[in-house]
């Protein structure tokens, strides 16, 4: 049915509709419109057989979560940037033994300094972690990700991260095609817990393991990543079938056929640039674009694949990976290895830092021409950081940075102004 | 006819000995069915209070719920001594995540089973102290405040033992521990510090709250299984010597967790609601120096110049818990 919605909303109806037997809650922007949809619908009894904990941190959250998964409940909670830095000891040993989850990320910037919106570097700082990591382009795929995701994580018996850009994507309303209660349940068949805490049947979850087995078990992990990626689009072709449209899936090539350029990015951003490549199609640039929707597992072959025609490679992402440059561009210049093409890293949209269409042609023409740096930071304003530089050079008691900087960028504004 | 009750400290050991109990009232240790959650074959050192206080409370649960129990525990001796890799002590479905969020994991396991329909199957949570009062008491505090259907049992034996004894939020004043070693002007661990946890566990109202040692396990038991006649939040916390952390013999374990009541140092009493509903008595009032003097951890303040001002700062900690308890009865 379609619907006009909020994304948090529509996020919130899917879990509802996946029959979630524990949702713990604990507020973060930008992730709280999704667990307070969820909070209603459970108070109604519209979601019934579904227990809702109001919890005292994220790291209670994720522990909740652990207990209520092991014990062989369906299990969803929601968080976001420092919300899922605390909760990391827990999102850790929730993939360690092998739960399925399912916890939306609404991402959003990491502090210091405090940042509320959005960029990528929360979930990126979890990459690592165990967990299955899918990334919604679109409202409507990140209510289908969620269905798709609690399919995932039981068959798999691991959790999964479904990411999407916070604000961007949580509180923008746009059109969402919501499913029937009948079609998700064609679909998503009851849980059944590969291993679970009963009296009847006691065994011991979480024991010590030394290094006479520690590897084979963290292999196992890896083993079952690998697994995914032959999992991930089966299950996004069974999506197609009942649900009649695309969503999901490891990566997505849009107009890349006959690209020399390819740009390759996550989330919300690559709308606006499909939007910039129609643009520089209609003026005869070969440009096309490939979105990551699964990072974790990494689909290298598919993305080797994909991209390995392209002459210029742009991994456009909304982290940082400070002290070497580009998360996602790394681990794409290790998809493209030996593959003889320009690999460009353009950080962008950090702390919500718009990405302008204008921006992304200058960019797109300047790694065309090969003459784009290695690691660009987009609309970079070089006079704010050799200021701050310039004043860590001169004086010693040089002060927070970040307030510096904001008195530096409204000195400039109010100078312009006046 | 006159009756005479039988004072059984005057047998030497102040043990009762189960032979003279009713068989009703007899520790389920002594039943043929007794079900060896923590089984044999664990790693504990010797004369451990924990893997005690662990043994008898968790057979009791499973007593109390006809086996029908799940428990989650925190890192921590407990957890390492019962787990080591392919082997396992529990007997009953159990499950260790992390060392901070035993609460929160049972608070989960809960969850799971009220939405299954599976009243019957009841949660429990335990950790150590250091588990429990310092990094597990946020999660605690938060099961306490919603009150979830779990008892949590807290085993302290008053520092970080199994990193190698460091000071926690349980450790009394002028303890050795590895990071409150006893050197400079004030050896030990410092004085007007320390959490008082179930002081602040009955400060949230939950329906009960306990303290016992293993120098009384029917106490122990009784108390296991009045937590089981509730729903809702509920805490025990055992004190329980560690030879190895403090010091002392392995075969003192018994006497010192009883001298720590018997001097008052540590209050034996239960509450229901925030209202302290039971005490237990010292029998024989003993010098809080009878406790100190067998545990290493407090050597210093003794040998030939003895502290006598630390030894009467403890004599004034005793007596303020003896005041504020009512731990001597009144006809003494």
């Amino acid at each position: 049915m379609l619907k006009q919605t909020e994304g948090s909303h529509a996020v919130a109806e899917a879990v509802a509709l996946c029959r979630p037997e524990v949702i713990c809650a604990y507020p973060i922007s930008p992730q709280t419109h999704i667990v307070e949809g969820l909070g209603e619908l459970v108070k109604s009894g519209e979601l019934q057989n579904c227990e809702y904990t109001n919890v005292e941190s994220e790291f209670a959250a994720m522990s909740v979560a652990i207990g209520s998964s092991a014990a062989g409940a369906r299990t969803y909670t929601a968080t976001a940037s420092q919300g899922l830095l605390f909760m990391a000891e827990a999102v850790y040993n929730a993939s360690g033994l092998g739960l399925p989850i399912v916890m939306t990320v609404a991402n959003r910037a990491i502090g210091a300094p405090i940042n509320i919106w959005n960029d990528h570097t929360d979930t990126m700082s979890q990459r690592d972690c165990g967990w299955i990591q899918i990334f919604a382009e679109t409202n409507q795929e990140a209510a289908d990700l969620h269905i798709q995701a609690f399919k995932l994580a039981e068959e798999l018996s691991l959790p999964v991260m479904v990411c999407m850009d916070g604000f961007i994507l949580t509180h923008a309303y746009e059109q969402v095609d919501m499913p029937s209660q009948e079609q998700v349940d064609a679909f998503l068949p009851p849980y059944s817990p590969r291993q679970s805490l009963d009296p009847a049947a006691p065994v011991s979850i979480g024991a010590m393991v030394g290094p006479e087995a520690f590897s084979e078990v963290r292999y196992l992990a890896h083993a079952k990543q690998m697994q995914a990626l032959d999992l991930i689009p089966k299950i996004s072709a069974e999506f197609k079938e009942i649900f009649g449209r695309d969503s999901g899936g490891l990566v997505r090539s849009y107009l890349c056929d006959d690209a020399e350029t390819i740009v390759v990015a996550l989330g919300s951003v690559i709308g606006t640039i499909k939007d910039t490549v129609d643009e520089m199609r209609a003026e005869g640039h070969k440009i096309g674009v490939l979105g990551i929707h699964s990072f974790r597992p990494f689909p290298a072959e598919a993305i080797r694949k994909a991209l390995s025609k392209a002459k210029h490679v742009v991994v456009l992402e909304k982290s940082i990976a400070i002290g070497v440059g580009g998360v996602v561009a790394s681990n794409v210049r290790l998809a493209l290895d030996g593959i003889d093409s320009r690999i460009y890293c353009v950080v962008a949209g950090l702390g919500g830092r718009n990405i302008l269409r204008t921006s992304l042609h200058r960019v797109f023409r300047q790694a065309e021409a090969g003459e784009l740096e290695a690691l660009h930071f987009l609309d970079l304003d070089w006079d704010v950081v050799n200021r701050e530089l310039e004043r860590e050079r001169t004086q010693r008691r040089s002060g927070p940075i970040a307030e510096n900087i904001l008195r530096d960028v409204s000195a400039v504004r109010s100078s312009s102004v006046g | 006819m006159s009756y005479e009750p039988i004072k059984f400290y005057q047998t030497g050991t102040f043990t009762i000995g189960n032979r003279l109990l009713a068989p009703e009232q007899r520790t389920g240790q002594a039943d043929m069915g007794r079900t060896n959650s923590l089984n044999s074959g664990h790693r504990a050192c010797q004369g451990c209070g924990e893997a005690l206080g662990a043994r008898y409370a968790i057979d009791a649960v499973m007593r109390a719920t006809g086996n029908q129990m799940i428990a989650c525990n925190a890192t921590g001796c407990l957890e390492v001594f019962s787990t080591p890799y392919p082997e396992t002590s529990w007997q009953i479905p159990w499950i260790h995540s992390l060392f901070g969020n035993a609460a929160a994991v049972a608070t989960g396991v809960a969850a799971a089973m009220k939405v299954k329909g599976k009243k019957d199957v009841r949660v429990i949570a335990q950790g150590g102290d250091g588990g429990t009062t310092d990094i597990g008491f946020g999660c605690l505090s938060g099961m306490f405040e919603r009150n979830d259907d779990v008892l949590y049992i807290c085993y302290d034996n008053q520092a970080y033992m199994n990193t190698g004894v460091q000071r926690s939020s349980a450790t009394p004043p002028a303890a050795r521990t590895a990071t409150t070693m006893p050197v400079g002007p004030e050896p030990g661990n410092a004085w007007g510090q320390g959490k008082n946890v179930p002081q602040i566990a009955m400060a949230h109202g939950i329906p009960y709250v306990a303290t016992a040692t293993v120098a009384d396990l029917h106490d122990l038991e009784a108390k296991v299984k009045r937590a089981m006649e509730f729903r809702g939040a509920r805490y025990i916390h055992i004190f329980v010597p560690c030879p190895l952390g403090w010091g002392a013999a392995s075969h003192d374990t018994i006497r010192l967790a009883r001298l720590a009541k018997e001097t008052g140092l540590f209050p034996v009493y239960s509450a229901e609601y925030g209202e302290v509903v039971s005490v237990s008595k010292i029998r024989q009032k003993q010098p809080v120096e009878d406790y100190l003097r067998p545990q290493r951890r407090f050597a210093h303040l003794f040998g030939k110049n003895p502290n006598v001002e630390v030894i009467a700062r403890f004599q004034e900690m005793a007596d303020r818990n003896i005041r504020k308890f009512g731990l001597l009865d009144d006809n003494k």
